[in-house]
């Protein structure tokens, strides 16, 4: 198998010497193509700034990450742009819709940042619509849509440049249980059907137990991680949570 | 204490939105300081006492016009405030939700329109101080006036009249804040930020048809002020062509902001390509609520365009044309033969049989000695031939476009060897007339626009039972009476033997001096301004104009005119580059996540600066343009309102109106693009 994403030996301090905090304390893994993989942690574990680190928003103290063989600790200015627009795709906890644009149009600007050519647009648009089942909304604002549909359209956003990872920080975070529910079956849809790689930062065992993969942390270090095999997803969850209260602290609120 | 605090902070954390508001107030203060301190600024020039006369009239109207331009500021900085306190509102319903009283909200405001109020009175009263230096160098240079001795001037009247005048603005911004703030409610106050970003879309074919008819409309009044001009009877008609032209603005920019986005939509090679949609989007989500504000500022920029370029033109075209138009030292008339009435005592009518030079010796002024070049000849007029009578069988036609000219006044008439005397002084063409001829000599438009007319019919004139006829088919470029301007509106000149003394009507001397530097003009000048302290004066109704007194005239007023254009000018360009740069700030506070979003998925700094300049310089060049267009007919309607004065210069005035418009208007949106690119800069 390929390897998408390499973690190699991360760290990420904040503040001065006199009071410093480690919010990723050597870290390490990798993410195979085709993964589906769900990063657990309380608030504060350092799940956040993982995911900023990977997706170049933040930059690691040490350490790096290698992105298909490439390292994106090394970038700077437009080569960072361009590493984003061209290999990552986002889903974020708030949607992070152009309220200004239609679903179409939000979905079309991630491909006409790229320069893609308008022909091509539309039917890999509609494709990628009725994956996500949103064909319907195509043409409404993000405010006459659902907030289910909205992450979708966001999905829609990410997936459709086929990035070779697609990060998605609390997808659910702001979605009622049906909805989150629809959206993580897309996820699992585009995962196993589209082979989309997916790294997913979550508090929330349901959320985690439709992965393939979840890597808890705590404190900024991983703390252990588990593999779905063969399970089903029930028992996968209650896999999930018998680790989560292991882990104690926050998490435990969270089911 | 703590409100202080608060005041404080506040100010310096929304310096970013209040750069702009704070810059627009200092550079109000200074220029209110500096048009009011022309007076100061004129006593170190070395000018006559008629030009000093002129430059007071000067500083009394534009002591008025600074009524006007605090009202306008008064209404900026009302509108600023306001803008920059909706701003606020999540932090005051913060505010309130702690349990701080709205008095105590009140006063936090107070304290900071007072601080920026302090402050920007004396950062702009410095300015205006250090700028009304250069005033000077202008003043001097308008009213043509050497800088005998230049030193700095500050005027304490002009520093007073600004601090009050401010003062009174600031005052009206706190009690509006203040009752702004005692009305608003907490829930609104905590919601302002969920405001609903609800894109209306207008139906196209309403826009369309909108379009349409706002165009013909504003066609029409392009058309009423320059093709159909003559037709316009009375001067309040071009209110009424005002108002149309700006509802029609006003409906052209409501509906463009509906067809814009779908007509560039409608091309989605162009729409979809690169960060276009996201920039059209911009503007059209916020273009629906604009619209108001942009006619307002299309308005004021299309009054500023012709204010200036008016202005500017009139200072110029009036000096330029006066070495032709006052081509003698000086001009002498009185009227000859008047009948004691309750406007002429008896001792004038006496004198009014008395010829010009016989006046002046009454008045012991020594003809011979002072004047050279003399021509000294009658004009004649009669009730047989009144402009009714010259027009002939156009007179109905003329009168329909025209009813407002006195018809029925007498004309006057010169005859030929006198006028070929006076073509000479004046370096005129002469004429030479058959004995059944008569011309016309006319250089005001209008005027000879009508009595073309005339002349094209070949309508013949009756003098003393002979009748002569055009020996032209239009006018002859001339005039009798030195001025500054093209105001002669026509008279006849006649075979010698066509008119007799019987109805003589006037008598005019018109004479070089005797001197040959200007030292020694002045001189004779000045005497013959003495002569209106002789004890004789009152008794004559004798009038001179002088190449001096009309070139002196014409300065001063062009100056006048000029400094008011300019003052008006300033502050309407101020008003309307603020507006918007105002706006387009707090708009970009308002996308500093959108942009955000936008750099998230990828998008290259240098693509998004773009968007960003293209989406400013679009909201600014809106307005700018629609008011080009309407400029263009504004100027020509004011060119021909202002024929008076010529239209020699237009091309330099319109010139230096560009150059005002792209210093201040594009700076204040160089200003405000580079504020909003620190704005949405990623942290």
């Amino acid at each position: 198998m390929e390897t998408i994403l390499k973690v190699d030996k991360i760290e990420k301090y904040y503040g001065s010497r006199s009071s410093l905090t480690k919010a990723i304390d050597n870290i390490s893994f990798e993410v195979e193509k085709g993964e589906f993989v769900a990063i657990m942690g309380a608030s504060g574990s350092g799940k956040t700034t993982l995911l900023n680190c990977i997706s170049t928003i933040d930059k690691v103290t040490s350490g790096h990450i290698f992105v298909g063989g490439m390292d994106i600790t090394k970038l700077k200015g437009n080569s960072l742009n361009k590493f984003r627009r061209e290999e990552l795709g986002f889903i974020f906890q708030d949607f992070n819709l152009l309220d200004t644009l239609t679903a179409y149009e939000n979905i079309a600007l991630a491909l006409s940042i790229q320069n893609t050519k308008v022909s091509e647009m539309d039917t890999r648009i509609k494709k990628v619509a009725r994956e996500l089942d949103i064909t319907d909304v195509l043409k409404k604002y993000p405010y006459q849509m659902s907030g289910g549909q909205k992450q979708r359209v966001a999905s829609a956003r990410a997936i459709i440049t086929n990035p070779k990872l697609v990060l998605a920080d609390e997808p659910t975070g702001a979605l009622d249980s049906k909805s989150a529910k629809m959206l993580l079956e897309r996820f699992q849809y585009l995962n196993q059907e589209l082979l989309a790689t997916i790294l997913m930062v979550t508090h929330d065992a349901f959320t985690a137990s439709y992965a393939t993969r979840v890597i808890f942390i705590k404190d900024g270090k991983i703390f252990s991680e588990l593999r779905r095999g063969e399970d089903t997803r029930k028992e996968f969850f209650d896999r999930i949570i018998d680790v989560v209260t292991l882990l104690g602290g926050d998490l435990n609120d969270a089911l | 204490m703590m409100l202080c605090k608060l005041s404080f902070k506040n100010i310096r954390k929304s310096f970013k939105d209040y750069a702009i508001y704070f810059f627009t107030l200092i550079l109000g203060v200074a220029i209110f300081y500096v048009f009011n301190a022309i007076d100061s600024q004129t006593v170190m020039i070395n000018v006559s006492s008629s030009t000093k006369e002129i430059i007071q009239l000067m500083n009394q109207m534009l002591s008025g016009v600074s009524v006007f331009v605090s009202f306008i500021l008064g209404f900026l900085i009302i509108y600023a405030s306001r803008f920059l306190i909706r701003r606020r509102n999540r932090e005051f319903g913060i505010y309130l939700t702690l349990g701080m009283s709205k008095r105590k909200i009140s006063a936090i405001l107070l304290i900071e329109t007072l601080l920026i109020g302090v402050l920007s009175l004396v950062v702009g009263l410095g300015l205006g101080v250090v700028l009304s230096q250069f005033m000077s160098l202008l003043v001097a240079n308008m009213f043509e006036a050497d800088l005998t001795n230049f030193q700095f001037v500050f005027s304490s009247s002009a520093c007073i009249k600004t601090l009050g005048y401010f003062s009174i603005m600031y005052l009206v911004v706190m009690i509006f804040n203040t009752v702004n703030i005692s009305r608003c409610k907490l829930i609104d106050l905590i919601q302002a930020n969920r405001k609903s970003e609800k894109v209306k879309m207008k139906n196209p074919y309403v826009c369309i048809v909108v379009f349409i008819i706002s165009a013909i409309f504003l066609g029409y009044a392009y058309w009423r002020v320059t093709g159909d001009v003559e037709s316009m009877a009375y001067a309040g008609e071009i209110l009424v062509i005002m108002a149309i032209g700006a509802i029609s603005t006003f409906f052209i920019f409501w509906s463009l902001s509906g067809l814009l986005l779908r007509i560039v939509q409608s091309n989605k090679r162009f729409y979809y390509k690169g960060l276009n949609s996201f920039i059209l989007r911009q503007i059209s989500s916020k273009i629906n609520t604009t619209v108001f504000s942009m006619t307002t500022i299309c308005l004021m920029l299309f009054i500023t365009i012709c204010v200036l370029s008016s202005a500017l033109s009139i200072k110029n075209s009036m000096t330029a044309n006066l070495t032709t138009l006052a081509p003698a030292d000086i001009e002498i008339d009185k009227n000859l033969d008047l009948v004691p009435n309750n406007r002429v005592t008896e001792a004038q009518a006496e004198d009014s049989h008395l010829s010009v030079r016989e006046t002046l010796e009454r008045m012991d002024f020594d003809v011979d000695a002072y004047f050279k070049d003399i021509v000294d000849f009658n004009v004649y007029a009669t009730n047989d031939l009144t402009i009714r009578d010259t027009l002939g069988s156009s007179f109905e036609k003329i009168r329909n476009q025209f009813p407002n000219l006195m018809y029925d006044s007498a004309e006057a008439i010169v005859r030929e060897s006198d006028y070929n005397q006076v073509a000479s002084l004046f370096h005129l063409e002469p004429v030479h007339l058959e004995d059944d001829e008569y011309v016309v000599i006319a250089d005001f438009d209008s005027w000879v626009m009508i009595r073309d007319e005339a002349l094209k019919m070949g309508e013949s004139i009756t003098l003393n039972g002979n009748v002569y006829y055009p020996k032209y088919e239009e006018c002859i470029d001339g005039f009798l009476e030195m001025s500054s301007n093209h105001i002669n509106t026509g008279f006849f000149v006649v075979p010698d033997d066509a008119v007799d003394e019987s109805i003589r009507a006037q008598n005019i001397l018109i004479a070089n001096y005797k001197a040959e530097t200007d030292e020694e003009k002045q001189e004779i000048e000045d005497k013959i301004v003495q002569l209106d302290n002789h004890p004789y004066a009152s008794s004559t109704t004798i009038s001179a104009s002088s190449k001096i007194a009309i070139y002196e005239g014409s300065v001063g007023l062009g100056a006048c005119v000029t400094f008011i254009g300019l003052y008006l000018g300033i502050i309407f360009l101020i008003s309307c580059a603020a507006i918007l740069a105002l706006k387009e700030l707090s708009e970009s506070s308002d996308n500093r996540e959108r942009y955000t979003m936008l750099r998230k998925i990828g998008t290259d700094e240098k693509m998004i600066k773009r968007a960003l300049f293209r989406q400013i310089a679009i909201f600014f060049l809106f307005p700018l343009v629609l008011a080009i267009i309407h400029s263009i007919f504004g100027i020509m309607f004011c060119n021909f309102i202002l024929e008076t004065f010529g239209n020699e210069q237009l091309l330099y005035s319109i010139i230096m109106t560009a150059i005002f418009i792209i210093v201040i208007y594009g700076g204040y949106f160089l200003v405000t693009y580079f504020c909003s690119k620190n704005i949405i800069r990623a942290h």
